[in-house]
């Protein structure tokens, strides 16, 4: 276990060094970075002042040595819009993203689980093809366009809901369905497919011939191995979901770092571009690293791998 | 014939293709079939509602902000849409099946560093990842269609790999190599063929998901410039109107959901007929 658990780790590590080293690369793929910080208008030797000033006249291996020891120490440069460390804004900001991520997240388990399982044990039934149905739509919602007829229907026309920012908890209903559509589809689909296919082995087929009622088999003997493909997607939509985020929070003009993201790129605030960016891998990353640990609580066969 | 004979055997599948018909239809001929010009602009007939009778004609969807026939635009608009869509596809195939071809064939230090990168290109979120590269290049249809390729080739490396270290070990393959094939030759003459299938059901799913994409980073203005008519762009224009002309941002909408919708089904067909696990389960 405790093997599986350090490879892991060292794996995470790896990959966040990878996405530190994409990072770097991502504001030089376009050649000299200063032309993107700077306004068009800079002159030139504003431009040589802020290129020696920010290390862009060094060598890239230098540049680098330097860009990682300071994102070791969470420092990625001030803003260059606000005065403040680019990091600094992004963990600010996080906390509103995080309540609405996981509201939206909480909403897709509850609302798929029951459903994809409902699907799954009344395959080729009415409940089957209502949720197969539901999914489909699901799937193919834009979510841009699902929280502009959210805001039409809830806001401008009935006027029970907030159409924008955040506060209580009314603020969050909107975004949370516009955010929670699309995976809510995706876990529903993959349960019902993966709970068909536990509810055909041989084992559930022994239970069920030793009389075992009905309810118990779904829910402890084939739920519980179903779970685990659905768990790898579920930690697949938190990425989906984070990301998602971006455009539901500029919509409803909500304070988390998605609209920060956005307002750095109209910006040019690529301090705080490649803070976010980074950050996300971050969070993305430690939570397939719990994923896999779950796995491992979950799964005796991987532990002893 | 057979496949396309069983394909249709299902009826939600038969409607996809219509769908999906239409839009390609719309998406080749677009200013040809458009019944007005979709940039002709009119202040005197702007926020017309759906079926109003304009000065040159009806305006079947009403008209927009500045005057402008929504249909027109809708039709016009679905060509962006198809051409990111399916060209995003295609790059993501080209590199993603290379790579996992690759890696399924020599898995040892090359197989392990590609499948390194796709593990830190999935703890980037794909929006993220595309409103980066985005701001740094500045927004063009080309860095569109590269970046949404670019960001989503892991599936198809993943899955190709996965199949390809099965099928090297079959016999086949063995023979082949026992015989002296070149390595280029295992690849492209028999291991690409056996796993064309898997790339089409990923290609048939992508392509709505693309679609997806390139709508929502138009919506946000970093898509195709904003001279050309997009489905994105429409509902980020008439997003200002919902309260008093829903149908500026509703009839983008509504093409856009039915054409994915439409690519949806024909995808999902697809894979019910050549994933050989999703067919077992139907028997």
């Amino acid at each position: 276990m405790l093997n599986f658990l350090l490879t892991r780790l060292v794996h995470a590590v790896a990959v966040v060094f990878g996405v530190s080293v994409a990072v770097f690369f991502l504001i030089r793929i376009g050649g000299d970075p200063s032309a993107l910080f700077l306004p068009p208008e800079a002159s030139l030797e504003e431009i040589a002042r802020f290129r020696h000033l920010m290390g862009f006249d060094q060598p890239l291996i230098v540049q680098f040595r330097q860009f990682l020891g300071r994102a070791l120490q969470g420092d990625f440069g001030q803003s260059l819009r606000y005065d403040q460390p680019a990091m600094q804004l992004v963990l600010e900001r996080f906390p509103a993203t995080l309540e609405l991520s996981g509201a939206a997240l909480l909403l897709s388990v509850v609302v798929a689980v029951p459903l994809g399982l409902l699907a799954a044990v009344q395959r080729g039934r009415l409940a089957d093809r209502v949720g197969l149905f539901l999914s489909l739509i699901g799937q193919s919602f834009p979510t841009f366009w699902l929280a502009i007829m959210l805001i039409l229907l809830f806001s401008e026309t009935w006027g029970i809901l907030p159409p924008s920012g955040r506060g209580g908890w009314l603020n969050l209903v909107m975004p949370a369905m516009a955010l929670a559509a699309y995976s809510t589809a995706i876990i529903t689909r993959l349960l019902r497919s993966s709970m068909i296919e536990v509810l055909q082995s041989d084992y559930i087929r022994t239970a069920r011939a030793k009389g075992l009622a009905p309810l118990p088999i779904i829910l402890v003997h084939a739920l519980r191995n179903a779970a685990i493909p659905t768990l790898t997607v579920i930690a697949l939509q938190v990425g989906a979901l984070l990301g998602g985020a971006v455009i539901t929070e500029e919509i409803f003009a909500y304070p988390g770092i998605g609209r920060l993201a956005i307002q750095a790129i109209s910006n040019r605030d690529f301090t705080v571009i490649q803070a976010f960016v980074l950050f996300m891998a971050v969070v993305i990353v430690s939570i397939n690293f719990l994923v896999d640990v779950a796995y491992a609580l979950l799964d005796p066969r991987i532990r002893r791998r | 014939m057979q496949f396309l004979h069983r394909f249709l055997r299902s009826k939600l599948a038969l409607l996809g293709l219509i769908i999906v018909l239409v839009v390609l239809i719309a998406a080749v001929f677009g200013p040809a079939i458009a019944p007005h010009d979709p940039d002709a602009q009119d202040i005197m007939q702007r926020l017309l509602p759906p079926l109003s009778q304009g000065e040159e004609g009806r305006h079947w969807l009403g008209t927009d902000a500045l005057g402008r026939d929504v249909l027109s635009r809708l039709i016009v608009g679905a060509r962006v849409s198809m051409l990111v869509g399916v060209a995003a596809v295609v790059v993501s195939a080209l590199v993603g099946v290379t790579c996992g071809l690759v890696a399924g064939y020599e898995d040892r230090v090359l197989g392990r560093v590609l499948m390194a990168i796709t593990d830190v290109q999935l703890a980037i979120p794909f929006l993220v990842l595309a409103l980066a590269v985005v701001a740094v290049l500045g927004p063009s249809m080309w860095n569109l269609i590269l970046v949404l390729g670019l960001a989503n080739w892991v599936q198809y490396a993943r899955v190709v790999r996965a199949e390809c270290l099965v099928l090297r070990n079959l016999d086949f393959v063995q023979a082949a190599l026992t015989c002296g094939t070149t390595p280029f030759t295992i690849l492209w003459r028999h291991l690409l063929p056996n796993v064309t299938s898997s790339i089409t059901v990923i290609s048939g799913l992508l392509v709505a998901k693309m679609i997806l994409f390139e709508s929502s980073l138009s919506f946000l203005g970093l898509g195709v410039p904003a001279a050309i008519p997009t489905w994105g762009s429409m509902i980020a224009d008439g997003r200002n109107y919902v309260a008093n002309a829903w149908w500026v941002a509703a009839m983008p909408g509504w093409a856009l959901f039915l054409t994915v919708i439409g690519i949806n089904l024909v995808g999902d067909r697809l894979r019910d007929l050549l994933d050989p696990r999703s067919t077992q389960l139907e028997n």
